[in-house]
């Protein structure tokens, strides 16, 4: 059964949110969604940037009150 | 009240003198009893392993007496626990002894796992064990030139660690008269040279004066040891002649097998580090999931802060301050120049110019590390 997870990344500066994300994916299990939380707006172009090069889904992108949310399903 | 610390690495250690300290007159008393239960006798400065790697520590230099670092009044066992029963608030060891608690803190830390990658264990160099970092420097020195290739895995302890390996690598080719038959490549998992962006701001240069070449987006998938190939998530392929690795990094096993946590990571509370639905269990060191660097001084800091709140529980019946997420990361940019980065969960690092000061100042943190695990510094 798929599960979604929460990494809450915000105020990560090291490791940062795209490594976290890296980290967990790896912990994830196949059709998983992972949302990341990031206060850092880089994230909404580098995390889908990966996302896209390593042959994951990227599920969406959104920002409220300075939080971006970027969800993606670990697809192999 | 009973304080039960598990793990007797740098987080565990440095919070067991700073409640000795603070409680010294509870501890006498018998109004509290503090306890800590590790997995060794012996204690390590695990940041020692970068030097042992390229000769310039020898093994005993990094190793005390665990008992020798602790307060008097701190009861210390060598019997790591088997299971957490958390709801009985009491955990049971390896010798089947129980012991219970008021107040539980983890920092059981976490471990290189080069097995998480085919092919990276038989065919790497690597320095997170005392075995692997003598290996690594018989193998330096007997290597005369081709070239060698830096990988990594995520999460990793220290993220400063491949940086600083890359640097010292090239001034330790360079001092044997062999840097002009050496090519150094860096490869990192994220879309620049290091996850600061202030960092990789320095660095990128710095790789582009010494002749150091870099990718970027590269994540260890597997290494074909017969064709000497480091092989990437991403689809690129990186052929190396020396391969140095710094492995992504788990969890302890007791962790995952008691299942308070996926990879060995605990949920931690990011400002109490309190257990995620545990009052009174505590998590420090690189066992927690909070994502900040899994370092010594994130440890440290950890260790300071958890310390005033647990004394404060005991004198005031409750916490007193917020962990902020601070963070102090040395940066070694080669044999005999430094900087750093400090940072918290608001404040992003800046880091300056590395200076021979600051490396000289990180030589002597080096000794004083034994004054800092016994909660002096």
């Amino acid at each position: 059964m798929p599960e979604k997870k929460v990494i809450d990344a915000r105020g990560s500066f090291c490791p940062g949110p795209l490594m976290e994300l890296i980290g967990w994916i790896k912990l994830a299990g196949i059709g998983d969604e992972l949302e990341v939380l990031s206060t850092d707006k880089g994230s909404a172009a580098d995390i889908p940037e990966w996302i896209r090069k390593v042959g994951h889904e990227l599920i969406g992108v959104t920002e409220e009150a300075g939080v971006w949310h970027v969800t993606v399903k670990k697809t192999k | 009240m009973k304080i039960l610390i598990v793990g007797g690495g740098m987080a565990g250690t440095i919070l067991a003198n700073n409640l000795a300290r603070r409680l010294h007159g509870e501890l006498r008393s018998g109004k509290v009893k503090l306890t800590m239960l590790s997995a060794s006798d012996k204690h390590m400065y695990q940041p020692g392993l970068l030097y042992l790697a390229l000769g310039r520590m020898t093994p005993d230099e990094l190793y005390r007496d665990q008992a020798g670092l602790l307060e008097p009044g701190i009861a210390f066992f060598v019997d790591p626990v088997e299971e957490f029963q958390l709801d009985q608030n009491r955990v049971k060891t390896k010798s089947g002894t129980v012991f219970d608690y008021d107040i539980l803190v983890i920092a059981t830390g976490s471990r290189a796992a080069p097995e998480l990658i085919p092919g990276l264990a038989e065919n790497s160099e690597t320095f997170y064990t005392e075995e692997s970092a003598v290996k690594m420097f018989r193998k330096l020195q007997a290597f005369q030139g081709g070239r060698v290739v830096i990988a990594m895995g995520v999460p990793h302890k220290c993220p400063m660690a491949p940086l600083e390996i890359t640097f010292m690598l090239h001034d330790y080719f360079k001092d044997r008269g062999i840097r002009d038959k050496v090519q150094l490549h860096y490869t990192y998992p994220i879309g620049r040279v290091h996850t600061l962006e202030n960092v990789a701001k320095w660095a990128a240069p710095e790789f582009e004066r010494l002749g150091i070449t870099s990718e970027t987006l590269f994540n260890i998938k597997e290494v074909d040891g017969a064709a000497k190939v480091v092989k990437s998530e991403e689809g690129s392929e990186a052929p190396y002649d020396l391969l140095i690795s710094i492995p992504a990094h788990r969890g302890m096993e007791v962790i995952e097998k008691n299942k308070l946590g996926a990879g060995g990571w605990i949920p931690t509370h990011r400002h109490q580090l309190t257990m995620e639905g545990r009052k009174n269990v505590y998590v420090i060191g690189d066992t927690t999931n909070l994502p900040i660097s899994k370092a010594g001084s994130t440890a440290h800091f950890e260790a300071e802060a958890l310390g005033e709140n647990i004394a404060a529980i005991v004198k005031l019946g409750s916490p007193v301050r917020d962990y902020d997420g601070k963070v102090f990361c040395f940066i070694e940019a080669g044999k005999d120049r430094a900087t750093y980065a400090m940072f918290d969960y608001q404040n992003p690092p800046d880091p300056k110019a590395p200076t021979k000061a600051v490396h000289w100042f990180k030589m002597a943190y080096n000794k004083l590390y034994w004054v800092s695990a016994r909660g002096l510094l």
